[in-house]
């Protein structure tokens, strides 16, 4: 009988329904904010005893880093997290930018589809396979037939030439930023070619009607107007290598000392937390490893926020809103 | 596609390679139109459509086009969506080539030469037969870029000149007195007419021969559209102007020769007093008095 009652009226709503949807949905962007305090709490408490014996900034300043002295310093990992974040960079996102607009533009269309797809299956590789794959198989070939002639070119060079200093081992700073870079590049090409598969047929072909050679419209054109999305791509890009730990560990040599040179071992912020945690045994030694992660985790927070500020002063300098 | 240009080249056949004997004769030639067959009544075509099919994978769009395109007028395609009208104009500045699956076989001479030819660089092409589409495009730019974006690609120029040549161009699209102030601000703050105004402006800076127009007010309210259509009648002194229109009163208006198409032919084509008022076609007819389409 109830059921015939409510015919032709509105089911009535439930007070209590929606007050319980509303609580659910709220708790659960609150999670994420308690999540992130929580993050950041947990690594300052932990680091805390190692920021108070060498200072924050003497921790950020100091390349020592000896467990028998009790003496720690970033400076090294720093060094090595962001020479093969920007090596990975260099290298990728050209490399990148040269697949996307492969398969917008020039791609023959038989093909576009088995690329696209490589490309994806690239980015489903688990990181612990390209470390071995660098460790076994691209080191040693570097060693022997790249390393050599870039210290004979490179590295005679005024200046830059420090930079391609060290041991013909093959493991180093530099590897461990170009296999990063083969990393990256799976991300960074497939959100660079979503975004511009989304330029406007009009304008494309408004660059073409003018004259515009392929070269022309992307860089002049479809560049401009996708930069958002690219900076998008390109942080997803730096994102993974910063913060990426297996492959890194495998090649970087895990040398906690510093060098300019490429070739030379070295250390990220990811590897040595990674390679260290199970024998930090004393307090410091564990307070600085965790200081260390919060150290990665300010420099993420740089980075994102830089790349918000290059997109405003971007957005200023194409003439407002576009 | 050729991706070498020369960015000096004032016009296409001054640099494209003569590479047969026929293209070599037919560059020749055109030193003196005025010699050529007395076949042609009327003004001197600028475009001479030949045989021209066109087809989207295996569709047939265009069958077996003959058309000429008086030069310093204005002509009017017209017809039911679908016909090939756009199809038709794509084929002038080789747009359509930038997607796989379309392809034109068939004619089309422009001073002497096959511009559907093999060895034709169809940047410079695109130089020569500038075109502004259905809806307003301006680049993610300045109003003032926009313009010299276009005359940069083929010319280096001293500021102080390419400040007179976008000013030369956005006061032949009657869009200076508007933006004189704003020559700064993004092309995209400007309003719908204005855009449409700028991307005329943006097609004749580059010094163009042809000027193609698909459907150019079709996204436009009625004042933007007027001030459009006076434009183009305007630029018909210096220009050869083809415009694809859906609105048969524009082309009435506008165009001095219109070409009926229907189902990818071309039905009749004359003087546009003569299409709208006697037209010769049953088809034709039916279509301006509003019977189909």
């Amino acid at each position: 009988m109830s059921a015939r009652q409510a015919t032709g009226e509105r089911p009535k709503h439930s007070p209590l329904a929606e007050s319980l949807f509303k609580g659910i949905s709220f708790s659960a962007a609150v999670f994420v904010l308690a999540t992130l305090g929580a993050i950041i709490a947990m690594l300052v408490i932990g680091a805390w005893p190692a920021l108070k014996k060498f200072g924050f900034f003497g921790f950020l300043t100091s390349a020592e880093w000896n467990p028998v002295t009790e003496n720690f310093g970033a400076l090294t990992a720093i060094y090595g997290t962001l020479v093969t974040s920007a090596i990975a960079i260099l290298i990728g996102l050209p490399v990148s930018f040269g697949i996307a607009l492969f398969i917008t533009e020039l791609c023959p269309v038989w093909l576009k589809r088995p690329v696209s797809t490589a490309i994806e299956l690239l980015a489903a590789i688990p990181s612990i396979i390209y470390g071995m794959w660098g460790l076994f198989i691209f080191a040693p070939f570097f060693s022997e037939h790249i390393q050599p002639w870039m210290t004979d070119t490179l590295g005679q060079l005024p200046i830059i030439g420090a930079l391609f200093d060290g041991p013909p081992m093959g493991i180093g700073v530099f590897t461990a930023g170009f296999i990063l870079a083969i990393m990256i590049i799976p991300f960074i090409s497939s959100v660079m070619r979503d975004v511009f598969e989304t330029v406007p047929r009009e304008l494309r072909e408004s660059a073409y009607g003018l004259g515009c050679t392929t070269w022309e419209v992307m860089w002049k054109v479809v560049l401009p107007v996708t930069r958002a999305g690219v900076v998008g791509a390109i942080m997803l890009g730096l994102g993974r290598a910063l913060g990426e730990t297996m492959a890194v560990t495998f090649v970087i040599g895990n040398s906690h000392d510093l060098n300019i040179g490429l070739f030379w071992p070295g250390n990220s912020i990811a590897s040595t937390i990674a390679n260290e945690f199970t024998e930090a045994d004393g307090e410091i030694y564990t307070a600085s490893l965790i200081a260390l992660g919060l150290v990665l985790f300010l420099i993420t927070f740089i980075v994102l926020t830089l790349a918000r500020l290059m997109l405003v002063r971007m957005a200023k300098s194409y003439g407002g809103r576009s | 596609m050729t991706e070498n240009r020369d960015k000096q080249a004032e016009t296409a056949d001054a640099a494209a390679p003569a590479a047969d004997d026929a293209r070599a004769a037919a560059e020749t030639a055109k030193e003196e139109t005025a010699n050529l067959p007395a076949e042609r009544q009327g003004p001197k075509p600028k475009l001479d459509i030949r045989n021209l099919n066109f087809y989207y994978g295996t569709h047939q769009a265009l069958k077996n086009i003959n058309l000429k395109i008086p030069e310093k007028q204005v002509m009017a395609f017209i017809g039911p969506s679908g016909c090939g009208k756009s199809t038709l104009l794509r084929t002038f500045n080789r747009i359509y080539s930038l997607y796989p699956n379309q392809r034109a076989e068939g004619e089309i001479w422009m001073d002497g030469q096959n511009i559907l030819g093999k060895d034709v660089d169809v940047n410079l092409l695109r130089a020569k037969v500038g075109m502004v589409f259905q809806k307003p495009a301006p680049f993610p730019m300045s109003v003032f870029d926009n313009i010299a974006f276009g005359i940069r690609l083929y010319e280096r120029l001293p500021k102080a000149e390419l400040e007179e040549r976008v000013e030369q161009a956005l006061r032949r699209a009657a869009l200076w007195d508007e933006v004189k102030d704003k020559l700064h601000k993004s092309g995209a703050a400007l309003s719908g007419g204005q855009q449409q105004r700028l991307c005329i402006a943006r097609a004749i800076a580059v010094k163009p021969e042809v000027i193609l127009l698909d459907e150019p007010t079709s996204a436009l309210d009625p004042i933007s559209t007027a001030r459009i259509e006076e434009l183009v009648m305007e630029l018909s002194e210096d220009y050869t102007i083809v415009i694809v229109t859906h609105n048969m009163q524009q082309a009435a208006r506008i165009s001095d020769r219109t070409a009926f198409m229907y189902l990818g032919e071309i039905i009749e084509e004359g003087e546009t007093d003569q299409i709208f008022t006697a037209p010769r076609e049953e088809k034709t007819q039916a279509y301006i008095t509003g019977r189909f389409g």
